[in-house]
């Protein structure tokens, strides 16, 4: 077997734990899809008149703007519960169990972030499930729906390799846990669920540049409009970007959990 | 038993936490299908060389090679060589045993036929097979343990590392793990036992290796180390007759050691037990009646307070850690 392919088994054996334990255990799987199926049926049911503000951007309904922001919470929650599994796998020594294996250290990683892309796979075919069967319609077509999963489930591991960064630095699951709201405050500074041009300053700028922003774009144009393709780049250079600020920091912090011991 | 080939060597290993020297120039040499067992309290610096043996912790000085590989220029070939099981069951839970043990065959990069059908062995050869699909969270702390040297057995390893594998179990269990530990080094499989257990250092291990705040204090066999300290003496406890009479009637059969109290009567023997039936002879025909007679051997604590000058028995967090499990029948 070669060694490329061995450490492929890998990855996918400890992607497969991953998403047994996200399912195995309430605390992690509530935040990925109850909380956000439950803030979409109360934001779509309480704010639906929000469509009828002048310059909201023309969409058949508010469910269907909304369902871009609820994989993007739905993702990022994804990212976080990925952190504090792996931050409780170093907590209770499992993940030394991993690090005595003959086995590149980095695909303990991308063994975790294997599982969170698979939960934002997941994610965003139940979101689009829930938009169809209670009637928002696909603008662009079916071609809205492979844009989704790719931008959401490479989302989802670009944001994983941040929570996986600070798991690995701290080793504290309760410090990942602690940075629930603040996930829940960056999403809220885009326009994950509301658009840029109704926000305030200095909110609205704020927006404007995070790059959840673009990702949310890229998600939404083709639901509620056509495909444009510069906002699909624009969406794939912010994924891009996450992705390798978390490349960066999971690689930095597993150097460093691996001197410390 | 130590044999011509060495299985780890350790020169001069030291490890640092920023200012404070946890392991300071340890040396070790263990043989090819030997036990070798790692005495020492809590804190004496056993987990910290063992985590650097497992490539868990890179030294901070001197070098060490486990089945002829070196810990940090070949840690992946000496991960492939080695078996682990730590301190505190490293088990997820979440997770059934069998798929546990399966993932530790993927991760040893086993086959997947290979490593389903070792799983399955090893669950059976541990007891478990009943258990293989339950969660490892309902499991008792001897099933956990028990699952976990079945997971550094997937890939039969040359070298098992064996962290503490018996603190916190019950006298049962504690049979159960060293019988399966005594199997495997029957097998040719070296194993490396740290433990705080004076017992069970002595009932397996080939040749104990003693460290202290750091530093290894004593290495060689259990009887070698015992035998420096001096023969074992028989403790008579008399029933009737004066200690006077006893003591001039078991003089010519070893040296008279400093009695405890009025009614006991110490005799050095250089036999060990071969001297006994002298003694009863002896009180016998001086028709001195004995209530109580033992044979006290030095034990490796008695080594450990030459050595060092305090107990094993840690003092410090009175936890009881490091004091001799209940005695079990070997």
């Amino acid at each position: 077997m070669s060694e490329l392919r061995k450490t492929a088994r890998v990855v996918g054996a400890l992607g497969m734990r991953s998403i047994r334990q996200t399912f195995r255990r309430p605390q992690l799987i509530a935040p990925i899809l109850v909380f956000p199926t439950l803030l979409l049926a109360i934001q779509t049911g309480g704010a639906g008149g929000a469509v009828n503000l002048p310059g909201f951007p023309p969409v058949q309904g508010f469910l269907q703007f909304m369902l871009a922001g609820a994989m993007m919470q739905s993702l990022m929650l994804a990212g976080n519960s990925g952190g504090i599994a792996l931050a409780v796998d170093i907590e209770m020594g499992f993940t030394d169990r991993l690090f005595a294996a003959p086995i590149p250290r980095y695909a303990i990683v991308l063994g975790r972030l294997a599982g969170t892309a698979a939960l934002g796979l997941f994610a965003a075919i139940w979101f689009l499930a829930i938009g169809l069967i209670f009637g928002a319609e696909l603008h662009s077509g079916v071609v809205a729906v492979p844009i989704a999963i790719v931008l959401v489930t490479a989302t989802a591991m670009a944001v994983g390799g941040i929570g996986a960064a600070i798991a690995l630095r701290t080793g504290s699951a309760s410090v990942v846990q602690g940075l629930f709201p603040l996930v829940l405050v960056v999403l809220f500074l885009s326009s994950a669920f509301f658009p840029n041009g109704l926000m305030i300053q200095p909110a609205r700028a704020i927006a404007e540049y995070n790059p959840l922003s673009f990702v949310v774009e890229g998600i939404r144009d083709p639901i509620v409009s056509s495909v444009d393709a510069g906002t699909e780049l624009e969406a794939l250079l912010a994924v891009l970007g996450i992705a390798a600020l978390g490349l960066v920091l999971s690689a930095r912090a597993l150097r460093h959990r691996l001197r410390v011991g | 038993m130590r044999s011509a080939t060495t299985a780890i060597a350790v020169e001069g290993l030291e490890r640092a936490f920023d200012e404070v020297l946890a392991v300071r120039g340890v040396d070790i040499a263990v043989g090819e299908g030997e036990i070798f067992g790692f005495l020492g309290p809590n804190g004496a610096g056993k987990t910290t060389t063992v985590r650097m043996l497992t490539t868990l912790l890179l030294p901070t000085g001197g070098r060490a090679t486990v089945a002829g590989h070196d810990v940090v220029a070949e840690a992946r070939q000496v991960r492939a060589s080695i078996g682990v099981a730590l301190q505190e069951a490293a088990l997820d839970p979440l997770m059934t045993g069998r798929e546990l043990i399966r993932l530790q065959a993927t991760l040893q990069g086993l086959p997947g036929a290979e490593g389903r059908r070792r799983a399955d062995d090893l669950l059976e050869r541990v007891d478990l097979a009943d258990a293989a699909d339950r969660r490892v969270g309902t499991y008792s702390g001897g099933m956990q343990r028990r699952l976990d040297l079945a997971a550094a057995l997937v890939h039969e390893p040359r070298v098992l590392f064996l962290d503490e594998p018996t603190t916190g179990l019950d006298p049962v269990s504690r049979k159960t793990i060293w019988e399966e530990v005594r199997a495997l080094n029957d097998d040719g499989t070296t194993v490396f036992l740290t433990t705080q257990y004076l017992e069970e250092a002595d009932q397996l291990a080939d040749n104990v290796g003693i460290i202290d705040r750091g530093t290894i204090v004593a290495e060689g066999t259990p009887e070698a180390l015992k035998a420096e300290i001096g023969n074992p003496h028989v403790q008579l406890q008399l029933a009737e007759g004066s200690v006077a009479a006893a003591e001039q009637a078991c003089a010519p059969i070893g040296k008279l050691l400093p009695p405890r109290d009025a009614r006991t009567v110490l005799v050095d023997v250089e036999n060990g037990s071969a001297d006994i039936p002298r003694i009863v002879r002896a009180l016998d025909e001086a028709g001195i009646e004995v209530g109580a007679l033992e044979l006290v051997r030095p034990t490796l604590d008695d080594v450990f307070v030459a050595k060092t000058g305090h107990h094993l028995e840690k003092e410090e967090d009175g936890s009881g850690a490091g004091a001799e499990p209940e005695p079990i029948e070997a």
